[in-house]
């Protein structure tokens, strides 16, 4: 199972370690430097190493790398699945996660590992249940700690959920309002080729939930269309059998928030494409210029408004400058990262948006080989782009009224646009 | 040296301090210290002088301060062994009391504290604790028996706590089952052979029931315990699908995978025309699509293990070659991994998307991307024919691009085409021939010599092409040289009248101012070639070469089938067996698809795991003449298929001296043997004794029916205990023989039980020349070991049925012969005349084509055709009223190139 824990900092610094069994030592890091050197960037390192008598497993967050060490033979899903909930309880932990956060939590960062895995095996590893066990740092608990010289922030508590059926829920869950919300976030992955026509397109969507809900209650939520549903990944707590049979979820919730569902729709006939973008984006053979004029405007939009739409270029090295007007928002190009970021907001039928103007390049150096990528962010509120929507929510098991709520938004995922 | 005196000194004050601290009366205040201690520890400050001081904050009733002192015990105990066992009183005591929350804590940090003197002291508190009341107890108790085992195994199986972590698979919690599991597992890798998770249907359904309510990571500890269990038949094992597909939903990728790869193993064993069959496949794809939407890591293990599911079972993700389309953004391992696949899944309905997107990732950034895509085009062109020409005409526009390494590149891949689809489109050479001076790459450089070659006749100026290279000719790599000289001698061949000065500069180059070896043989040997016999020259240098294979880079099936049943495992990462590399797993069992229910074929992935014998994926074209037809260009990227007589032809001399007695005179005419009957057959013999292994005795003899060999085997079983999961496999032989089909031996085989098995071969097999010539080395596997023997062949089982030539080409072949070729000897004491004699060597496949009698001598003239394509022609003289025959036996020269 999982051996040891090291947290390195992009700049290679190794600022954390946790042995799980035997030490090992920090020099099996230096596999990870060897790869890191050979990658173009953080992304691209490997996330498995071989050496000559461990393996490493990481993951890359935060700026972060996560290397879990092992021995034997492991899944390296199971591991890399372990490292992404440790970044995450860290993240819900402490706002952040980051090496500094990290840093200032350190003991907090112990116990929990420590809580987290036993020998290697995971043991606690949701969030509910470990924070039962270990308080996070709350700046009223800090404060009240200094003042009255300190609570424990270790629960002296059986983790009750931890044994029961439902182990990602605790008993005596008590609210004044009891509320239930539910997210419905999808977003858009697609690629455009250079005519706008759509190469490949597909929606991940979620429902994170946030249930504050006394007792033991157990809940029903159904949809409108819930054939759209064909490939789901469920939170444990979803009874399985029900939905094969009759499309509902049926759930008892955990505390607090959590993802409830995640989905995929990859029919291309499911997929709207919100907004049309045409670009031209295209480097003289001489003088060392080039130019460029992007016009982005909606498309299929049920009505509701595209927002916050932002196209950002990552352009060729030898790009030194850009010369642009625009008619909507702003655009910046950072001659150091090579990045042009174009803010537009909000897309209006009246106005279409147009960015041209030329590029300069660096004089003498050949026209640049490769063409570069727009990546297209955008927000559509009160809008599930698959057309999903939640029928009603039906609460068994308990006495009292929730308030209830849904939300929909849809968003731009890996969004790109080539020219 | 100054600055790390003075932050020593300030540490060193440091530590003070916190003694008093961690002394201090105040129960705040010490906590407060042992907080800074580890806060220090993490960091990695050595703060082990305070030992004793935190161990003497242990007996408190706070849980938090209980909590920090066990952390800083597991960091320290092993460098202060000692000072250890100050804590082990605790412990014990910790193990006893009424909150299970403290004596679970106690029982796990016992089990971290690495320390010998420790363990004795634990194994009375983790015997309880295994009994305890409380699951939440039981479940951390099976976790500590695993670092039980970890640190001392003999005493944990000693004190009997295995078989205690045995029955807690019975449990009656869930949670606890998972984590007896988990830890049975862990164990069971030290010791591959301990039977420690004996599966059988009570267990399973047990499993399967604690698999509905365990957490996330008992689920992933549990479908990996599954994934070994064999079903009894088909029935069993789709029950078990149908318990297990509905963790394919599952928002755990690793629990996902872990399903994915019990459904692979076991719908193995599920009938085709079975509806649930169906079913079952359709349900494997949204899962693994949704693997590629995760974090890139997550997708990165999730691509190695589709590109293993694609190759074992294709129509699962058929219709889903967008999902593997690249986005610019994607880190580069996992832009490499995708095209792969994209290759694997192109077909000729979607192959016009596929090179769209591959053009469109070649003009990407990243160079190694680039020349992967470059590289995918060739391979869409042999792969799907009909797209070759869009492929070729693509690969032009990239030319034209003049992208130094895409050019490149480019040109090593149309080599490729040109072999795949020769005489079709050379009309490009013209445009590739403008590129020759940016090449810089040696295998590019090679790539386009050889080109050159090939084509030299339409090439109107070739020799000067092949000039210009040679000015540097030293300096260039072995590949290109090698190259060049082959080249250059086929230019000769095809041109001789304008390049003889060329060619003998060239070979002087190789054969005199080099100090290679290789290229110093080849030069040589091209040198006697050109100068004794300009026509064989022309036969061996510009022969034909075979067809190089579709697909390239295939796991080879047995590897396949083992690696499927390591789906997300490491080894499914990096596609090798786990014996080839985790250093931890001693002795690894090699895992085996289960046969399918009643039907051959998965008899057929059933049987094939011999791994100590695993044939080369692609075969190695070591020998001489695969090297001078050119087959040695670069690395095998696209699999070159092995020329099957070539390595024969190295041992023809050898079948014309000690081969040629046995051929024609031991073998048909022996009346030993029982040539009464329809077909030739010798006697059953031992091959292997049953002492020599484990108790199985295989004796056999080989025949010849209905045109096909077959392995004629009756296995016996001495042992006490039954046998089964027989399987078979062939070292590489002389002429080629390998199993035609699977070993098909009805199993079990019980104790003092015989079977009679009749194994069909074929000689398409790997070629090797064996002494004695007709040597074949045979590894048997069974349930017990593989087990190893060799055998001989009587050659006459390789005499074909259309082995009879026709007079006037045996008359023409028979003159051409030269006198070394002969052979002769005398069979004494066979009392047949001469009719009886041409009918039974017909039985034998040696034809009589004619028959003269002079001075009262009946003279039989024979032909024998082997299965490799060679000719044997025999002349038989009997004196009438004489038993003893003549035999002279001619071996043809005419086939083979030496």
């Amino acid at each position: 199972m999982i051996h040891s824990l090291f947290l390195v900092s992009t700049a290679g610094h190794i600022f954390l370690e946790k042995h799980w069994k035997s030490v090992i030592s920090r020099s099996v890091c230096d596999y990870l430097f060897e790869a890191q050197g050979k990658a173009s960037a953080p992304e691209n390192v490997p996330p498995v190493i071989a050496t000559p008598h461990h393996y490493l497993i990481s993951v890359y967050r935060d700026r972060i790398f996560f290397v879990a060490v092992i021995q034997t033979e492991v899944p390296p899903l199971f591991v890399i699945e372990f490292l992404h909930r440790v970044a995450e309880t860290f993240q819900d932990y402490f706002g952040e996660c980051s090496e500094a956060s990290i840093k200032d939590n350190v003991v907090i960062v112990y116990e929990l590992l420590e809580e987290m895995l036993d020998n290697g095996f995971p043991l606690a590893t949701e969030a509910n249940i470990l924070k039962e066990m270990i308080k996070p740092p709350t700046i009223l608990r800090s404060v009240v700690n200094t003042i009255t010289g300190g609570s424990s922030n270790v629960g002296g508590t059986l983790p009750t959920g931890q044994l029961s059926n439902i182990p990602w829920r605790r008993t005596g869950v008590k609210y004044t309002n009891n509320e239930a919300y539910f997210d419905v976030v999808e977003e858009i992955d697609a690629i455009l080729d250079k005519s706008g026509t759509v190469v490949f397109a597909e929606i991940q969507g979620v429902i994170d939930a946030c249930v504050k809900l006394s007792g033991m209650p157990d809940l029903t939520l159904s949809f409108v269309n819930p054939r759209l549903l064909d490939d789901v990944s469920f939170h444990p707590c979803v009874r399985f059998k029900r939905w094969e049979a009759e499309r509902v979820l049926s759930f008892i919730p955990p505390d607090g928030n959590f993802r409830l569902m995640s989905y995929h729709v990859n029919a291309q006939n499911l997929v709207a494409i919100p907004v049309y973008v045409k670009q031209n984006v295209s480097f003289f053979e001489t003088g060392s210029s080039g130019r460029l004029d992007i016009t982005v405007g909606p498309k299929q939009t049920m009505g509701k408004t595209i927002e916050d739409v932002v196209i950002t270029v990552h352009m060729p090295k030898v790009v030194l400058n850009a010369n642009l007007t625009t008619n909507q928002g702003t655009s910046t190009y950072d001659p150091v990262t090579k990045v042009l970021v174009w803010d537009i907001g909000k897309l209006n039928q009246q106005k279409v948006p147009n960015l041209k103007g030329s590029l300069s390049l660096q004089s003498g150096a050949p026209r640049p080989d490769e063409n570069p990528t727009l990546n297209i962010d955008l927000r559509i509120q009160q809008l599930a782009i698959s057309g999903l929507k939640v029928n009603r929510l039906n609460m068994f098991g308990e006495k009292y009224k929730p308030f209830k709520g849904v939300k929909y938004v849809t968003k731009a995922g890996k969004f790109q646009v080539r020219t | 040296g100054n600055l790390s005196i003075i932050l020593n000194y300030f540490f060193a004050g440091e530590i003070f301090e916190l003694k008093a601290e961690l002394n201090s009366d105040k129960k705040e205040k010490k906590k407060e210290a042992v907080k800074k201690v580890i806060a220090s520890m993490t960091v990695g400050k050595d703060v082990s002088a305070l030992f004793p001081d935190v161990v003497n904050c242990m007996q408190t009733d706070n849980l938090e301060l209980k909590k920090l002192v066990y952390l800083y015990l597991m960091n320290y105990a092993k460098s202060q062994p000692d000072m250890a066992i100050m804590a082990v009183n605790t412990f014990v005591k910790d193990c006893e009391d009424p909150n299970p929350l403290i004596r679970a804590l106690a029982v796990r940090t016992m089990g971290c504290i690495r320390v010998d003197k420790i363990t004795e002291y634990l194994c009375e508190p983790l015997r309880k604790c295994l009994k305890d009341e409380d699951p939440y107890v039981r479940k951390t108790a099976a976790v500590c028996v695993a670092k039980l085992h970890d640190i001392n195994a003999q005493l944990v199986e000693d004190q009997g706590f295995l078989d205690t972590l045995k029955d807690l698979i019975s449990d009656s919690n869930p949670m606890v089952v998972a984590n007896a599991v988990a830890a049975l597992s862990e164990i069971a890798e030290s010791h591959p052979n301990s039977n420690l998770l004996d599966l059988n249907p009570q267990t399973i359904n047990k499993l399967l029931t604690a698999l509905n309510e365990c957490t996330e990571w008992g689920q992933i500890f549990i479908l990996d315990c599954l994934a070994n269990y064999t079903p009894r038949d088909d029935r069993e094992s789709q029950s078990i699908c149908e318990r297990v597909t509905p963790r394919l939903s599952h928002a755990n990728s690793a629990v996902v995978l872990s399903a994915v790869k019990v459904l692979m193993k076991f719908m193995e064993m599920l009938p085709k025309d079975l509806d649930y069959y169906g079913t079952l496949l359709k349900k494997l794809a949204p899962p693994l699509v949704t693997l590629l939407s995760a974090e890139p890591e997550l997708q990165y293990v999730a691509l190695r293990n589709i590109n293993l599911i694609v190759q074992k079972r294709p129509e699962i993700l058929k219709h889903e070659m967008k999902v593997f389309f690249v986005k610019y953004n994607d880190p580069i391992y996992v832009k490499l991994e995708k095209l792969d696949i994209m290759i694997r899944l192109a077909s000729q309905a979607n192959i016009a998307q596929v090179l769209a997107e591959l053009k469109e990732y070649a003009t990407e950034v990243d160079v190694d991307f680039v020349r992967k895509a470059v590289r995918a085009i060739g391979r869409c062109a042999i792969k799907v024919e009909q797209s070759a020409e869009r492929c070729v005409s693509t690969l032009l526009d990239l030319i034209q691009t003049k992208v130094n390494y895409v050019v490149q590149e480019a040109i090593v891949v149309i080599k490729d085409i040109f072999r795949k689809y020769p005489n079709k489109y050379e009309s490009v050479i013209a445009t590739l021939c403008e590129n020759l001076d940016s090449l810089d790459e040696p295998e590019a450089r090679a790539a386009m010599i050889w080109i050159v070659g090939e084509y030299a006749e339409r090439i109107d100026n070739a020799d000067e092409l092949l000039e210009s290279f040679l000015e540097g000719f030293h300096d260039e790599s072995t590949q290109v040289q090698l190259q060049l000289l082959t080249a250059i001698v086929k230019l000769f061949l095809k041109k001789p009248t304008e390049t003889q000065e060329l060619v003998q500069q060239v070979l002087s180059l190789a054969t005199q101012d080099s100090d290679n070896p290789d290229l110093r043989d080849r030069g040589y040997i091209y040198w006697r070639l050109l100068s004794t016999d300009p026509v064989a020259a022309k036969e061996v240098v510009l022969a034909e070469k075979p067809l190089i294979s579709e697909e390239t880079d295939l796991i080879e099936p047995t590897l396949l089938d083992e690696l499927i049943c390591h789906i997300g495992s490491l080894a499914s990462v990096y596609h090798k067996p786990p014996s080839a590399f985790v250093e931890g797993s001693r002795g690894v069992q090699h895992k085996r698809l289960p046969p399918r229910s009643g039907s051959p074929e998965g008899a057929h992935s059933g049987g094939a795991a011999i791994p100590e014998a695993v044939p080369a994926v692609i075969p190695s074209q070591g020998d001489l003449l695969g090297d001078l037809l050119n087959l040695d260009l670069g690395p095998p990227t696209t699999g070159v298929a092995p020329a099957p007589t070539s390595a024969m032809q190295m041992g023809a001399m050898d079948l014309l001296g000690g081969g040629l007695d046995s051929l024609v005179g031991g073998a048909a005419l022996n009346c030993n043997c029982q040539t009464l009957g329809w077909y030739f057959l010798p006697h059953l013999q031992v091959w292997l004794l049953a002492m020599k292994a484990k108790g199985l005795e295989i004796a056999g003899t080989f025949s010849r029916r209905g045109g096909v060999i077959h392995m004629e085997l009756s296995l016996t079983n001495k042992a006490m205990s039954v046998m089964t999961d027989f399987a078979i496999q062939f070292n590489r032989n002389s002429f080629g023989l390998a199993p035609a089909g699977p070993l098909q031996v009805l199993t079990p085989l019980s104790p003092n039980q015989t079977t009679e098995v009749s194994l069909p071969l074929s000689t398409v097999g790997p070629v090797m020349k064996m002494e004695p010539l007709n040597n074949l080395q045979v590894a048997v596997k069974n349930n017990i070991d593989v087990f190893y023997f060799s055998c001989l062949y009587p050659i006459s089982i390789l005499f074909v049925e259309d082995g009879k030539m026709e007079r006037q080409v045996f008359l023409a072949t028979w003159k051409d012969i030269p006198n070394e070729n002969e052979a002769q000897f005398h069979i004494k004491d066979c009392h047949l005349n001469s009719d009886a004699a041409s009918s039974k060597l017909q039985s034998s496949n040696i034809f009589t084509i004619a028959k003269r009698t002079v001075d009262n001598q009946d003279m039989l003239y024979q032909s024998i055709k082997l299965t490799n394509g060679i000719w044997v022609l025999a002349e038989l003289r009997l004196q009438a009223g004489n038993s003893n025959y003549t035999v002279s036996g001619v071996l043809e020269r005419e086939r083979y190139r030496f």
